[in-house]
């Protein structure tokens, strides 16, 4: 049976470090903070560890499948008898999964950051806060009912905000915060309705009772949801659909991405944790949650599903391939493999071996946790020595750092699905899982895999070939980064190497079954060939420097300038909120509270203030007059019991 | 000529009055004190009047004054002791003086 105390204490002791750090850190522990952190979560990651152990090879298997366990329920806030919001654990594949991916990568990210922000100011406030994202995230994973999710999926959102936001100094990196922040609250909106569309059909919040209950016809909630309708949907299909918007804003989709690439302005160790391995996958971890729901109860949703993860994924790749801020690349390339997952879950179906893109999608999520971490801490190396995010600054940085330089090579060899590193497997469940499914989306992914390929390679030729020598070799003696910083991308190396051959649909499915993934070589031949081309196309352009990319952008003119300035996504957001929204619906408004609600309130007051002004003058502090008022006041009672109450 | 009922409750109405119109006229809190227990003596005749005129086997009305006799002794020492620390703190007695006690 599931260890509750271990359980627990994975989130707990993240929320001690940042309670801890978050208190007494600036005065107290000021050196000792992120040592205290690490540890914590070096426990943490060790219960989680041990979770995963007991789960997957001792008490979770019950007759060959894997169960789902609840080991904590407790009432939190009672509406009445029947209706109440709760806290509780949920112990099945994915959430262990998750628990040993994030409780993993965070520890990598702290150990990272002892050496990355050395000597900063406000190391404390930093530490404190990675332990809030990684009590949020875990929490978030944890969490037992579709209400808790959302509680943590703000907190989520906040830490993300903070972290962000840390060089609060940099006016960029505050424009960067508040628009992660504002973006995601708006989809966050989505989520809020749908949670109450579908707990409202179901009539519980949990996460269980809802699925069991939204995904058999015969209930009765099932039928009154898929009767009741609005503007030709039933309501089902809009609360499914409305929770996948939520899921859209936090996971970057296309078109609520626009927030992603800016939060590149936190320190990169966060971009690393959060806007790469963890915080961004969390969408298709809601999406995988109610996955029974979503295949079941409303597939044109998952349909939907499938379509916004692929344009995601290409669209990304596309604008990826011409961006010069190395961190921006790996933003895209964030954006494009977070595509990926979600297709992946749109062309799965539920139970058996028609769940293999599920199977596929997790399994991509936990693979692509590792070389992503590792890319964004490869490139955090980078940017420590060199001091600039722009490609441009770098070149020839192999012989500099040969340790950043083999692992980097590493995670973009797994990224690009060369075999036999992490990437390669993943990818292929999910190509044959598309191309079992829909046979649109496996093109759109096989070329994708294609231009992640070029873009992988021209980002790594850039940074560690190109140039020969570069100037600022011998002006800045600096050595690469110590041992702290070198050890996590050791381990995520490793990761991204091994991690493919770890048989993932025995452990992880849709319904719980062992999945047997089987590999045909003439199937992997496509993809593997595109991933090659891309590869080798980069080697041609980048190897050296020379005057053939340059060419290359001219002569596509107009589609190079429209990838390079993002689709002008952002643009038509401007313009939507600027001329649109603010004219049409904020002026009016802000007139409307200005005058009238304001209005009325100063109405209130004025009355208010001289009716007691008028009072005021009574009190005078004289005795005589009071005397007066009440012989006053006398007389006329006593004319009123004398005469009239007789 | 043996005094009436009237002929009392017209001595206390009168004297009713004097105390009133002295409360409300006068500045010195000393003299304001002395209408107060004027007032006072006044409510204490009639309670006897009535008590001698209309039930004479009965004490109820003469307790009553005694009461009001103890009490407004007390107010009195009261009030002095107000009024001397008034006097303390103002270096004067007068009423309109006190005025700024509302604050």
């Amino acid at each position: 049976m599931p260890n509750v105390t271990a359980i627990a204490l994975i989130p707990l002791l993240p929320l001690a470090g940042f309670l801890l750090l978050g208190l007494f850190g600036r005065k107290y522990l000021k050196n000792s903070s992120g040592i205290i952190g690490t540890v914590l979560l070096l426990a943490s990651t060790i219960l989680a560890l041990y979770t995963a152990y007991e789960y997957f090879f001792v008490y979770g298997k019950v007759a060959g499948v894997y169960e789902k366990f609840v080991p904590l329920q407790l009432t939190w806030l009672q509406f009445s008898p029947g209706v109440s919001i709760d806290m509780g654990l949920i112990i099945d594949p994915i959430s262990v999964m998750m628990l040993v991916v994030v409780t993993f990568i965070s520890l990598m990210v702290h150990i990272y950051s002892l050496g990355y922000l050395k000597g900063e100011e406000r190391f404390p406030t930093y530490y404190s806060f990675l332990g809030l994202f990684t009590f949020s995230m875990l929490g978030l994973v944890l969490a037992s009912n579709i209400f808790q999710i959302y509680i943590f999926w703000e907190l989520v959102g906040v830490s993300s905000f903070l972290l962000i936001g840390y060089y609060y100094d940099k006016p960029s990196a505050v424009a960067a915060c508040k628009k992660a922040f504002i973006v995601t609250r708006f989809a966050d909106l989505g989520f809020l309705i749908g949670i109450l569309i579908l707990s409202f059909s179901g009539g519980t919040l949990d996460f269980s009772t809802l699925i069991e209950r939204l995904t058999s016809p015969e209930t009765n909630e099932f039928k009154a949801a898929a009767a009741s309708t609005f503007l030709g949907a039933s309501a089902l299909t809009w609360g499914a659909a409305l929770v996948f918007v939520g899921g859209a804003g936090k996971s970057a989709m296309f078109p609520l991405h626009i927030w992603l690439p800016d939060a590149m302005e936190g320190p990169t160790p966060v971009s690393a944790l959060i806007h790469a391995a963890t915080m961004v996958v969390a969408g298709v971890f809601l999406v995988a949650r109610l996955f029974p729901i979503f295949s079941v109860a409303v597939p044109g949703v998952l349909e939907i599903i499938g379509w916004v993860g692929a344009i995601s994924a290409i669209v990304a790749a596309i604008i990826a391939c011409t961006q010069t801020d190395i961190k921006r690349v790996l933003a895209y390339s964030t954006m494009s493999q977070i595509g990926y997952m979600m297709f992946a879950l749109g062309v799965s179906k539920y139970g058996g071996e028609s769940g293999l893109g599920y199977t596929a999608s997790m399994f991509h999520l936990f693979t692509h946790a590792m070389f992503k971490a590792l890319l964004f801490l490869g490139a955090g190396a980078v940017i420590h020595y060199v001091h600039s995010n722009d490609m441009k600054d770098m070149g020839g940085l192999r012989k500099l750092l040969p340790i950043t330089h083999i692992t980097f090579l590493i995670a973009c060899l797994a990224i690009a699905g060369v075999p036999p590193f992490a990437g390669f497997f993943s990818k292929e469940e999910i190509l044959l899982a598309a191309y079992n499914n829909n046979m649109a989306i496996y093109w759109i992914a096989l070329i994708t895999s294609g231009i992640t390929a070029f873009y992988m390679f021209r980002l790594y030729f850039n940074i560690f070939w190109s140039k020969e020598l570069p100037s600022y070799t011998k002006a800045t003696k600096g050595k690469e980064g110590g041992f702290v910083m070198m050890l996590p991308l050791v381990l995520l190396a490793i990761g991204a190497a091994a991690a493919g051959f770890i048989p993932f649909g025995e452990f992880v499915s849709s319904d719980g079954t062992v999945l047997h993934s089987h590999f045909d070589l003439t199937f992997s031949a496509a993809p593997v060939i595109l991933g090659l081309a891309g590869i080798f196309t980069a080697l041609w352009l980048y190897k050296k420097q020379n005057d053939k990319p340059a060419k290359l952008a001219t002569s596509l003119g107009g589609i190079y300038k429209m990838a390079y300035n993002k689709f002008y996504i952002d643009e038509i957001y401007l313009f939507i909120t600027k001329n649109v929204l603010f004219n049409l619906i904020g002026r009016p408004a802000a007139w409307f509270d200005k005058n009238i609600v304001d209005g009325l309130m100063n109405l209130i007051g004025n009355i208010t203030q001289s009716i007691s002004e008028g009072i005021k003058k009574v009190q005078s502090g004289k005795v005589q007059q009071y005397a007066i008022y009440f012989l006053g006041g006398v007389i006329v009672l006593a004319v009123l019991f004398i005469y009239i109450w007789k | 000529m043996q005094p009436g009922l009237y002929h009392i409750l017209f001595l206390s109405a009168a004297l009713f009055f004097i105390g009133v119109y002295g409360f409300l006229t006068r500045r010195n809190l000393i003299t304001m004190l002395m209408s107060i227990e004027l007032i006072l003596n006044s409510v204490n005749l009639n309670f006897i009047a009535f008590n001698k005129y209309l039930w004479p086997n009965q004490m109820d009305g003469l307790f009553f004054t005694l009461f009001i006799i103890a009490i407004a002794a007390a107010e009195a020492a009261v009030a002095i002791a107000i009024i001397i620390n008034l006097y303390r703190s103002h270096n004067s007695i007068d009423v309109e003086n006190a005025e700024d006690l509302k604050y």
